[in-house]
């Protein structure tokens, strides 16, 4: 089938579900009210409450959500043929993400703003406030791992992008300074600093860079994954607008070339998709699709970690409540856009089946990788740049969005670990430095406890998805109890529930058979911790909603 | 005609260049406004230093600033917990 026909049949698919099914949510769950006081005009504070513009609004809940995560899941997910996972995102988005996205959005809007966290204290009880912060550390600590591991991957894969990746925080550091001293406006420097970026990537396949194979018995993932959480632990140290924040607003802006360039080059060059509909001759080690597909594709279908960029700073410089449409719905779309075209990349852009079969030659292989060699393909057919550059390029954008949320996952950690510190008068452990080690001895214990050589990462990446939908079940969750409580059709919000709530258990005893078999017993126990929180949210979500109909009753 | 053309393009660039602006802050404004106050909180404790009995030698400079920190230090202690001003020789409503 052709690419092209996929493209249009998806986006007009999500297109529909955001005029037609988000605003049935809007108007009739949601009931979303214009004349409402938004937080961000009552506490109007110049500071964490400011009533934003809903494009801007929209523009940078957009880039935070959207990161590597969904490009590496449905670039995992097609081994089992790009019609289900195809189906997955498409839906996903339409009933489960965009739901979801701007469900948080307005639970915390009607709530002064609270965070998520707080919210669940709130609206479901004590108990279920602990739970939601033992899920968020989880989600953080697999999500650096994670990341370092895909990370090191693609710089082994492509030495052409380690010029490029490195000189892009350099690009970045210098902005910042740009910006922070006021040399020059933020158009120059943006144009400058788009221009500096794509020289770097046009120049770093004359001179590419690996590591030796073995050093000190590390091999070269390994080394990469150990220099990774040193740059991380660095980089999440430093204030924020010296690094972070200049690194976010390049990416954001690359977020939007990559994907206007992918689209493109589809549109010109109308490739096939070669890679089976359905995959029957799946590897061996494949797990199978139901339920292993709803949790290798998290963000992109529907993901937890968007609860808390809504609830944490999106509600509260939302100016109009009926903005929350547009921001959080339309959000999640975009996110699903940027999985599409993953799906895109890595299943149309092989020549042939058997090609795209070598790629795909056991589960957790392809990847990322698939979707940048896949991409690349169809980009420099399409629109006629050099392949090599285009597959730097494509690298570069996945190992920055990467980069990115490993920052900002090392320094929440941090900042878990201090509030540890606090509670438990640890004196120590309330310092910035030592919080920081801890953060990344934890995640590289995770990194190499799961696989000797650091590629432990990829290994829990189902784990990962599915703790991060486990998250998204607890803001379902608080949802539904909110909308049981207005009186409102709650259907909306519960069915994705106890459809996520199933699929995760379901594929958590199957990846814990997994472990038993491999006798890794690192991850089994990882496993335990995380089936044991799911069982938790669904005897919670249970009793909450029986208590309200008791109540209701009398 | 043409003049209105220039006119309408300028402002255009204008509400452009502000747009991005605000896409470029308003992710980290609260970061960095927290930031801030904690500089500004340490300015203020080396201003109010002696009274803590900590010595300094520009002493006879920053009490003239005392008076200029009034607002800010009504902010601090009630930032901190503390209902009434802590230092003794400094109260604060």
């Amino acid at each position: 089938m052709n690419a092209i026909f996929v493209m249009l049949l998806g986006l007009a698919a999500m297109f529909l579900g955001y005029v037609f099914y988000s605003k049935f949510v809007a108007e009739k769950i949601y009931k979303l009210d214009p004349n409402f006081k938004t937080p961000a005009h009552e506490f109007e504070d110049g500071v964490d409450f400011v009533p934003t513009n809903k494009y801007v609004l929209w523009g940078h809940h957009f880039t935070s959500v959207a990161g590597a995560a969904p490009i590496i899941g449905p670039a995992i997910a097609v081994i089992w043929g790009w019609v289900p996972a195809f189906l997955w995102v498409i839906f996903g988005t339409i009933f489960f993400a965009g739901v979801h996205d701007a469900g948080a959005i307005w639970a915390s809007n009607r709530n002064k703003a609270k965070s998520m966290g707080n919210l669940t204290g709130d609206v479901v009880s004590k108990r279920a406030q602990t739970l939601f912060m033992i899920v968020i550390f989880l989600v953080l600590l697999m999500v650096n791992a994670v990341f370092a591991t895909a990370i090191s991957g693609l710089l082994v894969k492509f030495p052409s992008s380690v010029i490029p990746v490195w000189g892009a925080i350099f690009v970045a550091l210098i902005i910042g300074q740009i910006i922070f001293r006021k040399w020059m406006g933020l158009g120059t420097v943006s144009i400058l600093g788009v221009v500096a970026l794509y020289l770097l990537i046009w120049a770093g396949p004359s001179a590419p860079l690996s590591l030796p194979e073995t050093v000190g018995g590390l091999t070269d993932n390994a080394s990469w994954v150990l220099i990774l959480f040193g740059y991380a632990a660095i980089a999440s140290l430093l204030p924020v607008w010296m690094l972070l924040q200049p690194r976010d607003y390049i990416n954001g802006l690359q977020l939007f070339i990559g994907l206007i360039l992918l689209y493109t080059a589809v549109l010109l060059l109308g490739p096939d998709m070669t890679a089976p509909a359905f995959n029957t001759n799946l590897p061996e080690d494949t797990p199978s699709m139901l339920p292993l597909l709803f949790v290798t594709i998290a963000c992109g279908a529907i993901s937890g970690f968007h609860g808390l960029v809504a609830s944490g700073t999106t509600s509260k410089q939302l100016d109009k409540e009926t903005d929350l449409r547009f921001v959080g719905y339309f959000g999640a779309i975009g996110e699903g856009s940027l999985s599409l075209a993953t799906i895109i990349a890595a299943c149309a852009g092989f020549a042939t089946l058997a090609d795209w079969e070598a790629v795909y030659s056991s589960f957790g292989q392809g990847g990322v990788a698939a979707f940048v060699e896949g991409g690349a393909n169809i980009i420099s057919q399409g629109v006629g740049l050099d392949n090599e550059i285009a597959e730097t390029l494509l690298t570069v954008m996945a190992v920055l969005f990467a980069g990115t949320t490993m920052d900002t996952g090392l320094r929440l950690q941090r900042y878990i670990f201090q509030e540890w510190g606090n509670i438990y008068n640890i004196s120590w452990m309330q310092k910035a430095l030592p919080a920081t080690l801890l953060a990344v001895i934890s995640c590289v214990a995770l990194a190499f406890g799961a696989g000797s050589d650091g590629s432990g990462g990829l290994a829990i990446w189902p784990l990962f998805g599915t703790t991060n939908q486990l998250l998204a079940g607890l803001t379902l969750m608080v949802i539904t109890v909110m909308l049981v409580r207005l009186g409102r059709p709650m259907y909306v919000t519960l069915l994705p529930l106890i459809f996520l709530l199933i699929m995760t258990v379901f594929a958590l005893f199957i990846q814990l058979k997994g472990f038993y078999m491999e006798e890794n017993w690192f991850l089994f126990g990882l496993d335990i911790v995380v089936l044991v929180a799911a069982v938790w949210i669904a005897l919670e979500a249970t009793s909450a909603l029986s208590n309200l109909k008791k109540e209701q009753k009398s | 005609m043409r003049n209105m053309n220039i006119k309408s393009i300028q402002q255009w660039f204008s509400r452009a260049g502000e747009l991005v602006n605000e896409f470029y802050n308003a992710p980290y404004r609260s970061a960095i406004a927290r930031a801030k106050r904690d500089e500004d909180d340490l300015f203020m404790m080396l201003v109010f230093s002696e009274m803590m009995g900590v010595p300094n030698p520009a002493s006879y400079y920053t009490l003239e600033l005392q008076p200029l920190m009034l607002e800010r230090f009504h902010d601090w202690h009630q930032r901190m917990g503390m209902e009434h001003s802590p230092l003794d020789h400094f109260r604060c409503c």
